[in-house]
């Protein structure tokens, strides 16, 4: 409640601020914060990552186990995605089961990640029909600075790459490396009286009239996409957002992920 | 769930015979249900929904007010009995998504300004499914928006493309959803306002070009059909 009144005092600012080609903390339209990834953080998981971007701070761990497959996809392991806005990282976050923001930030992260093919799921099917790797990917929001799809969308994939799937647990021989086909990257884009910035800090994001987040894949093709916010976009804004976003995942991709 | 067909396209038509370009048949019916303030009632091929609008109205809980607005909630649902295997009753992961991003659709024509400290209501329920359900539930709410008198900027109208072998497809039904390549919902404002955009699958940088056009297209027939519908329950313009 507090952070929106503090919002409303500072829009006008920061709306002038983008008419002139800034931003609150001096970045340009097109730069992210700092970027840190720390994979294999978390050892009792198979897979696990730390981002930081800015003071925005995501812990992914992924957990891997057996499980029966669905009846649709008898020989495709299972991808399960599931973020938690627990108390600890904002004012504004209350304890309970997800809510809407939880349960969309879970779901455009799970749409990067399958609709990309990242994981390739007939490799993870252990016995056909009965048996299959089921691949947990859940998201843990530790500071909430702005820019969480971002954020744990890279944490998911920088924890995959840093699983392995454990053969020895289960007498199935020895521990593998997760098979890891490609490298999806979300970057969001807002929009602030008409001008496009990436990389929303929490501030920006409280005045934004929309958002749109675009995942792209390692051939520049994109896999999936989310408008978020009750603002409206133009034709143009949104051709626009691809090619800046475009961009920069291959940035992001080539400097963390390759 | 049945085998996925050889093939979509069959000589240059889709399963339903439709053309790449074409929506499926639709039905607008404005003012169908007599306690909510405004209702609609849409068909889109199979998909059947139905669209209530409650409000402005108290708002409950208080502390959800605001000073200066109405709020505006939207709850997306699907009838256990829409779909082939049945569903289980109340909000899932699924529904609590659709229902936000559709809110985020709508929300932008309502003048809030109008009814501080209110609250507007939109309910959608779906009785039959058959892929595009958000969209026509979007399409529906938009209509009973302006059946319950709300003031509005504009009628959202909303519709899907989809990759289909490799060509992109207006309003794709269930079984190219389920073994298409690319999905694609939008909304918009005319003449240019994009409210809603979301899109898993796979497009190139161009595909998604093309794709975004052809819905754009496919979105001011549908506005069109909605502008119709309401004009033959309340009259021509200015009358």
């Amino acid at each position: 409640m507090n952070e929106s009144i503090v919002a409303e005092i500072r829009k006008d600012y920061m709306y002038d601020l983008a008419k002139k080609g800034e931003r609150v903390d001096g970045r340009a339209f097109d730069q992210y914060r700092d970027i840190s990834i720390e994979p294999g953080i978390v050892s009792r998981a198979e897979g696990s990552a730390r981002v930081q971007i800015g003071n925005t701070q995501v812990l992914v761990g992924v957990k891997i186990q057996p499980g029966e497959p669905f009846p649709d996809t008898p020989n495709e392991g299972v991808i399960i995605t599931n973020a938690e806005l627990v108390p600890l990282a904002s004012p504004t976050f209350e304890a309970g089961p997800p809510k809407e923001d939880a349960i969309e930030l879970a779901r455009v992260v799970d749409r990067g990640i399958r609709e990309s093919g990242a994981l390739d799921l007939a490799k993870l099917c252990i016995e056909e029909g009965a048996k299959v790797w089921m691949v947990f990917i859940d998201v843990h929001v530790l500071d909430h600075d702005g820019n969480l799809i971002d954020a744990a969308a890279l944490g998911a994939i920088a924890a995959l790459l840093n699983a392995k799937l454990p053969n020895e647990r289960y007498e199935m021989g020895k521990d593998a490396q997760l098979p890891v086909a490609d490298l999806p990257v979300a970057i969001t884009v807002a929009e602030i009286g008409g001008k496009l910035l990436l990389d929303p800090s929490l501030e920006e994001e409280q005045i934004t009239p929309a958002k749109l987040t675009i995942i792209f894949n390692k051939d520049g093709s994109i896999s999936g996409m989310q408008k978020s916010g009750t603002g409206m976009l133009t034709s143009e804004q949104i051709y626009q957002a691809i090619e800046m976003a475009s961009k920069k995942a291959k940035e992001i991709r080539k400097k963390f992920l390759e | 769930m049945k085998d996925k067909p050889e093939k979509l396209i069959v000589k240059g038509k889709r399963l339903d015979g439709r053309k790449m370009d074409e929506l499926r048949p639709i039905k607008i019916e404005v003012g169908v249900l007599k306690r909510a303030d405004g209702s609609c009632y849409m068909e889109l091929g199979e998909n059947k929904v139905m669209a209530a609008v409650y409000g402005p109205r108290e708002v409950h809980p208080r502390h959800l007010q605001e000073a200066t607005k109405a709020i505006i909630r939207y709850r997306y649902n699907m009838a256990s009995f829409s779909v082939e295997e049945r569903k289980r009753p109340g909000p899932d992961r699924r529904s609590v998504e659709i229902s936000k991003v559709s809110r985020d659709a709508i929300e932008p024509v309502i003048i809030k300004e109008c009814f501080p400290k209110a609250a507007v209501d939109i309910f959608v329920e779906v009785l039959q499914a058959d892929a595009g359900t958000r969209t026509a539930g979007i399409n529906a709410a938009s209509v009973a928006l302006a059946d319950a008198g709300i003031p509005m900027k504009g009628l959202v109208s909303s519709c899907a493309v989809g990759k289909i072998d490799g060509q992109i497809v207006l309003d794709p039904m269930k079984e190219e959803d389920n073994y298409g390549e690319a999905d694609m919902p939008i909304a918009m404002v005319m003449p240019d306002k994009i409210t809603l955009l979301q899109m898993d699958g796979c497009f190139t940088q161009d595909e998604f070009k093309q794709a975004f056009e052809l819905a754009k297209k496919g979105c001011e027939q549908i506005y069109e059909m909605q502008r119709q519908a309401l004009i033959e329950k309340y009259g021509v313009e200015g009358k």
